[in-house]
């Protein structure tokens, strides 16, 4: 019997080891699996590389997880935000290394490594910084630089539902990086607002199909 | 102040670029000033925002019982879904900037150089966290660029430029520019100025800009 559902948050990230690549869902706040960054911060690795849209605000998410001197690296298209100073602080002095991706690249490197494409060519960042160091080519009648496929050792995502085969469906512009993000690691791991028996799902309405999901954990509901 | 014009507000701004999206036009904004054009949409024409995180059908800003913090815009502010609104991930909003599939994008800018190249992820300051986001893409997806910036920097020097000096978001990539004193047209051979404030010499209006505009379309 398939059965994906781990017991806790704190057991779903309990192997993830220092030096790990792990993506993280979420746009801002929106999407974002903040239980499982909290379980992450309790559980203490170390030397982390983070994917994700952003690098975290406030002292929550990701702002902990850096603020708590986990993370290494950061690979994202948008570390600047109100509140990002957790990042700000340690980036200036040199603490944390930053990748900057145009978000679309950011999103296109993540599926192809999901769908098996070793690397694409794409117009975004011709002409620019982006393009430095990168092979281009001219296509279509305009150049296009070479991306490489970006792969995680772990993807951590926010979803609504789950069920034990690892279904799960999201909530409105939550759903963002996630689906892309699950395809792309190793070990996927979703925290769920509520785990349904097989079936409750409507197969129409499965955004990510199982197949992609190694572990299901509920969020525990939060004090209003 | 001896000067005879008004400048156009944000407000104004935003009500000129409005004119100029045709009824039925897939229109991306992105952060920052052009984010207010979602509050000046007219009733007699439909328009639909695409949301670069996701969201096609976007609505305005959200209040009071409407607030969710799952649905936000590319600002991260809270907003509402119109009917007829559709939700996809990030690969799909991507492919659907880069794949051609947006009429026109309404980006702010740093500078815009006469041939359109646009400048407007970061400036030369060594000390500022740079950010790029969705701009590099939209900016090269996008049908038609719309940008839309005062036209003098804080420091009084025009944003209008022969060739941009700080580091550029796209080569040859914008169609339009909106300014608190006027609207041009990036041509083949350089600004073309659409229309001006009242009030505002083309020669006043190309002294402040420190670059050549043109009055005419051709000639």
């Amino acid at each position: 019997m398939i059965n994906k559902i781990v017991p806790s948050l704190a057991e779903a990230v309990a192997d993830i080891p220092d030096g790990a690549k792990v993506m993280v869902s979420g746009f801002g706040g929106a999407g974002l699996p903040t239980q499982l960054l909290d379980a992450l911060v309790e559980q203490g690795a170390k030397n982390l590389t983070i994917i994700s849209n952003n690098a975290g605000s406030g002292g929550v998410g990701i702002a902990k997880l850096v603020l708590a001197g986990q993370v290494r690296k950061v690979i994202c298209s948008f570390p600047r935000q109100p509140g990002s100073s957790a990042f700000d602080t340690l980036f200036r002095s040199g603490a944390i290394e930053l990748e900057l991706v145009p978000q679309g690249t950011l999103a296109e490197r993540i599926r192809a490594a999901g769908a098996g494409i070793g690397a694409f060519f794409t117009p975004t960042g011709a002409g620019t910084e982006m393009a430095v160091g990168k092979e281009s080519r001219i296509l279509d009648g305009e150049e296009q630089i070479l991306e490489h496929a970006l792969r995680a050792d772990y993807a951590l995502v926010k979803a609504d539902l789950g069920d034990r085969w690892g279904n799960l469906t999201y909530r409105r512009s939550g759903r963002n990086f996630g689906p892309l993000m699950a395809t792309a690691a190793r070990c996927t791991i979703a925290q769920v607002r509520e785990i349904v028996p097989l079936g409750d799902i409507d197969p129409e309405q499965v955004i990510t199909p199982g197949i992609y999901v190694q572990r299901v954990a509920l969020a525990e509901r939060s004090p209003a | 102040m001896s000067t005879g014009y008004t400048r156009r507000s944000i407000t104004q701004i935003a009500q000129r670029i409005v004119q100029d999206i045709p009824d039925g036009a897939y229109v991306n904004l992105g952060i920052g000033q052009p984010m207010i054009i979602a509050n000046h949409l007219p009733d007699d024409k439909e328009i639909i925002i695409q949301s670069e995180n996701g969201i096609l059908g976007m609505g305005p800003v959200a209040s009071g019982d409407e607030i969710d913090p799952e649905l936000v815009n590319a600002g991260k502010q809270n907003v509402t879904l119109l009917k007829g609104g559709a939700i996809f991930h990030h690969g799909d909003s991507f492919g659907m900037i880069r794949g051609g599939h947006i009429d026109i994008c309404v980006l702010g800018a740093f500078q815009v150089s006469a041939t359109g190249d646009l400048a407007n992820w970061r400036t030369l300051d060594r000390d500022a966290i740079p950010g790029v986001g969705g701009a590099m893409d939209l900016a090269k997806g996008a049908k038609r660029v719309f940008v839309m910036m005062e036209h003098l920097s804080k420091s009084g020097e025009s944003k209008l430029v022969q060739h941009c000096t700080y580091p550029l978001t796209g080569v040859k990539v914008v169609d339009m520019v909106y300014t608190d004193l006027a609207t041009l047209q990036v041509t083949p051979r350089g600004f073309f100025v659409v229309d001006r404030v009242d009030g505002l010499s083309h020669a006043e209006l190309e002294s402040l800009s420190n670059i050549k505009l043109w009055e005419t379309q051709d000639d």
